[in-house]
């Protein structure tokens, strides 16, 4: 049976975490000795067929523009009734917002095994077993899909994109979509920055930096690496950055390529939520901080000072 | 209005994270035990904060767990709530504890439930969802503020690279993190109350897991860090650039 890749789209495109999950599926589909297909619910600008390219075979689209909007409920349904149509047995989600919503309802609904927080592809060697993250990032776990129809979230940023070269075929379908319960009365986008959950670079600050008029540099620094910006939970809870920046154990968890830790002190509830991070940069005035503890370069020195420096550095990098 | 807000047990947040038993169980020798901080901070300290503005509204705490997850129960109760209930089994796996909780909630008709994010310790954000399609209620996934009029529920929840708000009728389920509500302290009278709250406990129904924990693992330790004098900012960029190949 072949395996189902959901595509997530937003403001009409196709989200980038989401080419991690073809990919994903791909590679899962060839070690089942099976093919994979992708499903998009509602409309996108971009070039389904095009999906081909990761090496997806049939791309499934149920084209109501109801389902633009996020409901997890009227979501399920429609995917459960394509997995009926496809007989598909195996599920991949990117474990994004809407991952998040939809993946453990379906896993309700078919009475299918879900495993959330993927991190690598499932050893088949005996059963059906997935590597996920627990504990925050400080460990991993080894679960069983126990069922046969089989449902994988994975990390967003635990995947790398792989394109094979084809053109996938394309199918409408036409399910009923039910009515959403839910009204969507406004959308705050962050315009112009990159969302957090996806950045490649993250630039972090914490109460090191002594107030919110310091995050200029830190600002100027994200937006030459085309990074996003985050924080520590304190300031957050100061109100010197939006809620939505907190970076940690009760905040959002990331895995960017590079996390850049400004006056931060990296205590265990932050590292939680960035240690999955491919390469750690630390600059803290304080030779004994914690987080140097898990760094892979740090500066001991004041941010004040260090960090003009890094941006006409990297300035100079890129040419500017 | 019924709420029923579902409470976990984790360790807490400074626990040394081990495994014994050929890495099959956590070492849970010495932990410290605590509210899992979603469902404390978040869910359950909005729902106080409903109940405050309006008197009428019955508050219910759930459990599934054995009794040793009873204090941290009762912390629970000392911030606040008129009642818990523990459903007496051990399972680990997401969807039996999602199903004890909706067979419970079948029973008792609440108009709305609110579960954390997720767990810090299985991380699976998963039980809302699940309990929310057993039901089959509408599901507002990482809510960060609620607001009820009546029994029209506005709740802002994450997007990527921002938020949205959303209306809802009732019954609904959401789970909450970060934004919903600032954290509190129980106080003494709320400790002394919450001794006296009914705490009931129920067993669970039969259902079966879907998935089994086969081990666990740590990650490898860092190599160690690579310290760049304070003066020499540009030799970091270039190390990120050639050698980590990051920038
Ligand atoms: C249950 C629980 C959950 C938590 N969850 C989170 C979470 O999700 N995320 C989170 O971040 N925290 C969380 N915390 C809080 C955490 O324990 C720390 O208190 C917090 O991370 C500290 O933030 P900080 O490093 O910004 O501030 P501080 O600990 O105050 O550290 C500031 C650092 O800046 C350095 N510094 C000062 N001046 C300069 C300068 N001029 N240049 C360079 N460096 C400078 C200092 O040396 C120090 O290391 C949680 C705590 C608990 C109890
Ligand atoms: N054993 C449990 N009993 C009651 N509620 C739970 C239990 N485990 C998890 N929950 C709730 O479900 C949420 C999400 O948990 P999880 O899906 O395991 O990450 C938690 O924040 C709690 O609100």
């Amino acid at each position: 049976m072949p395996v189902l890749i959901y595509v997530d789209h937003a403001d009409n495109h196709i989200k980038k975490s989401s080419f991690e999950a073809l990919t994903y599926g791909v590679d899962l589909a060839s070690a089942m000795g099976t093919t994979a297909d992708a499903v998009v619910l509602g409309t996108v600008a971009d070039n389904l067929a095009s999906l081909g390219k990761y090496g997806i075979k049939k791309v499934y689209q149920v084209a109501d523009a109801k389902l633009n909007t996020l409901d997890a409920q009227v979501f399920t349904q429609v995917i459960g009734e394509v997995i009926a149509n496809t007989g598909s047995d195996t599920i991949v989600f990117s474990g994004n917002v809407t991952g998040k919503a939809v993946a453990p309802r379906l896993s309700a609904r078919l009475k299918a095994g879900l495993v959330t927080g993927a991190v690598g592809l499932p050893d088949l060697s005996s059963g059906f077993t997935v590597k996920k993250t627990v504990f925050s990032g400080k460990a991993f776990a080894f679960v069983q899909l126990l069922t046969t129809i089989k449902i994988i979230s994975i990390n967003p940023n635990s995947y790398s994109t792989k394109e094979v070269g084809g053109t996938a075929e394309t199918r409408q379908l036409s399910i009923p979509v039910p009515d959403s319960k839910l009204k969507v009365t406004a959308t705050n986008k962050v315009s112009g920055s990159v969302p957090l959950s996806e950045a490649e670079i993250v630039v972090s600050g914490g109460r090191g930096l002594k107030g919110p008029e310091n995050w200029g540099m830190v600002e100027e620094l994200a937006g030459l690496l085309g990074a996003a910006t985050a924080c520590s939970r304190p300031v957050a809870d100061s109100h010197w950055r939006p809620h939505h920046e907190h970076v940690g154990q009760t905040g959002l968890a990331i895995a960017p390529n590079l996390y850049i830790a400004i006056g931060i002190s990296g205590a265990i509830q932050h590292l939680a939520g960035v240690n999955r991070s491919k390469v750690i940069v630390v600059i803290n005035k304080d030779p004994e901080a914690p987080f140097f503890k898990a760094a892979d370069y740090g500066i001991a020195g004041d941010a004040f000072e260090v960090v003009p420096k890094i941006i006409e550095a990297v300035k100079k990098l890129k040419g500017k | 209005m019924k709420i029923l807000v579902c409470i976990s047990k984790t360790p807490d947040t400074t626990a040394k994270i081990a495994f014994t038993d050929n890495n099959t169980k956590f070492a849970a020798d010495g932990v410290q035990w605590i509210l899992n901080p979603y469902d404390e901070w978040y869910a359950l300290v909005r729902a106080l904060e409903l109940k405050e503005k309006d008197g009428s509204i019955v508050l219910h705490l759930i459990n599934v767990g054995g009794a040793d997850a009873e204090p941290v129960i009762r912390k629970a109760l000392a911030l606040g709530g008129d009642e818990a209930i523990r459903v007496n089994t051990d399972s680990r796996d997401s969807f039996s504890i999602a199903a004890q909780i909706a067979a419970y909630a079948k029973t008792a008709a609440y108009d709305l439930i609110l579960t954390g994010k997720e767990t810090i310790d299985f991380n699976g954000s998963s039980i809302g969802a699940m309990v929310a399609e057993l039901l089959d209620m509408p599901y507002i996934a990482l809510a960060t503020k609620f607001d009820l009029n009546g029994t029209t529920a506005t709740v802002t929840r994450e997007i990527e690279g921002g938020e949205e708000v959303a209306e809802a009728g009732l019954p609904l389920v959401v789970s909450c993190q970060k934004g919903m509500a600032e954290a509190r302290i129980p106080n003494m009278r709320g400790i002394m109350a919450a001794r006296t709250k009914p705490l009931k406990v129920i067993e669970g129904v039969a259902v079966e897991a879907l998935t089994a924990i086969s081990s666990f693992s740590l990650p490898p330790a860092k190599a160690g860090v690579k310290m760049i004098p304070a003066d020499q900012a540009e030799e970091l960029v270039r190390l990120l650039h050639e050698e980590a190949r990051a920038i």
